[in-house]
């Protein structure tokens, strides 16, 4: 009870003190110093349409680097907790399978634990997922493409493809996911990143330079450089990640 | 317009308060998807649409799969542990009453020994199950 | 009628909704609530996935702040095309800082619910339970 009144107080304190942050807090009425110098050299500079990407992927290129590594890091503890769990219980099946010997005469067979059996996704369902499945991967692929010239981005396009795959995954519960291929398109595509990002450094002006490509014509599909290569191979490793994760956390039938 | 934002933020809000007070877990989980999509209008409303498609993706739809899958884990994994103690009890009181594992009794009295809570299965329906 | 509506200046009607409301200070105020909620569930919920819906819901409240605080008055999308030039852009577009940095966030933010998750798994395993009551060996 002490406790809980502690943590109320705690929070009206903060409270109290957020109230001046908000209280007189107007509409910006232009944009901050660093951000104007983008809005009006960025489509120069790099050539593309959506400033939003030209900042992801090249003026704060790095972060977005950082943060690949991040989920790389989340994903592979995600994979390894539930990997050693599934181990435990492997040893601890064979420890009751050990204690259980001599008692075996005894009418045991009813009580045994028995094995959990997925339900089988309906007819519905699979239909569905097999009509859409493609259309989605179409879709998430013309999102990354497209990061540089409309909303969404490699993310977005990376997540829509996971997501198509999520429905695959509901539909065939018992069909094992192909883990050598997941793995090697997200190693494949990260080691890609950092190698354009170093092309960047070799013949343009930085690490992660998009403009050693052509910048072709501002608005086009083929223009901005590099931003559409980067952004897609971010589309293919955060998809496969994500992917990775939903896989490691599915249900098991051991 | 300011009815629109009105609306909105009430529904964020009273989303956000229902997602800690539902009383089953999956209704919590379905409720916080919820409100990661309200947030996702009023990005739109902010002139970030690229921020709201990643919210709508990533913060409404896959966090709530994966809520939802590990919830259904852990479910899977409360059954068979259920059954497994159904199980041993039932061999437990067999064996007592014919007198003849003696290896299976130290082995029971080492699970009893160890520093690991083990709550009895009503008491873990209690608080696992529901809470 | 046409006329009329041709001769006024673009967006009128929106402007005169939203003349005394700043989108920035609403969407602090929700926010910093959604914030303030998520702190509430992570200090007194007792199951572990509560806890991590709370602090799902406190992730929220942080990313709406953080895009509130980049909108410009009657600001848009920053995305050349056909209504936005490049030279009349700079009065005109939204921050793209805040926009790239909640971009970031929010994957982040799924990774590390992901992580949490895993390790609610591995908790129940090891303590056949959900309630932090029962994990007494991190108390002191």
């Amino acid at each position: 009870m002490i406790q809980r009144m502690l943590i109320i107080l705690v929070l009206i304190l903060m409270g109290f003190g957020i109230i001046p942050l908000v209280w007189g807090l107007q509409d910006a009425e232009t944009v901050s110093p660093v951000s104007q110098y983008y809005v009006s050299q960025g489509a120069d500079d790099l050539g593309a349409a959506n400033l939003v990407t030209a900042v992801v992927v090249s003026y704060r290129g790095l972060d977005t680097l950082g943060e690949v590594a991040v989920l790389f890091t989340a994903t592979a503890g995600a994979a390894m907790l539930l990997g050693l769990g599934a181990d435990n219980s492997k040893r601890k099946q064979q420890h009751q399978q050990a204690s259980e010997k001599p008692g075996n005469h005894m009418a045991e067979s009813e009580a045994q634990p028995k094995k959990q059996e997925r339900r089988e996704g309906s007819e519905l369902l699979k239909t569905g997922a097999a009509f859409l499945f493609p259309l989605l991967l179409v879709f998430g692929v013309y999102i990354f493409i497209h990061g540089h010239l409309t909303p969404g981005g490699g993310f977005q396009g990376g997540v829509v493809i996971a997501s198509g795959l999520v429905l695959l995954l509901l539909s065939e519960s018992d069909r094992p996911m192909r883990k050598t291929l997941l793995h090697s398109i997200e190693s494949l595509s990260g080691a890609a990143y950092a190698a354009v990002g170093l092309m960047g450094l070799w013949l343009a002006a930085g690490f992660l330079d998009p403009r050693f490509l052509p910048a072709g014509q501002f608005g086009s599909l083929f223009s901005a450089g590099a931003i559409p290569v980067i952004y897609s191979l971010i589309g293919l490793k955060v998809g496969s990640e994500l992917t990775g994760v939903i896989d490691s956390l599915r249900r098991r039938s051991s | 317009m300011i009815v629109l934002i009105f609306v909105l933020g009430v529904l964020l809000i009273t989303s956000a308060a229902a997602a800690l007070y539902m009383k089953h877990i999956v209704s919590a989980i379905i409720t916080s998807g919820v409100v990661s999509l309200v947030g996702s209008l009023f990005f739109l409303l902010a002139g970030a649409p690229d921020v709201a498609m990643t919210e709508a993706a990533i913060g409404s739809a896959l966090t709530t799969v994966i809520f939802l899958f590990a919830w259904s884990r852990i479910r899977d994994e409360q059954d068979r542990q259920n059954a497994a103690d159904q199980y041993q009890e039932k061999y437990q009181e067999q064996g007592q009453e014919q007198g003849q594992d003696t290896q299976g009794k130290q082995e029971q009295a080492q699970i009893a020994a160890s520093p690991r809570p083990r709550i009895n299965a009503a008491e873990r329906a209690q608080k696992g199950g529901k809470a | 009628m046409t006329g009329d509506t041709g001769a006024m200046p673009q967006g009128t009607l929106l402007q005169n909704l939203t003349a005394g409301m700043h989108i920035t200070q609403v969407m602090a105020v929700i926010g910093f609530i959604l914030i303030l909620l998520g702190l509430w569930g992570i200090l007194t919920r007792k199951h572990i996935i509560r806890m991590i819906i709370s602090f799902s819901i406190l992730d929220s409240g942080i990313h709406l702040i953080m895009v509130g605080l980049g909108y410009t008055r009657n600001g848009t999308a920053p995305i050349f095309d056909g209504d936005l030039s490049i030279t009349d852009a700079l009065g005109r577009v939204v921050d793209p800082i805040p926009s790239a940095l909640v971009l970031t966030a929010i994957v982040i933010g799924i990774a590390v619910t992901a992580l949490m998750l895993s390790y609610a798994v591995r908790l129940y395993k090891a303590y056949r339970s959900l309630s932090i009551d029962d994990i007494k060996e991190m108390k002191w």
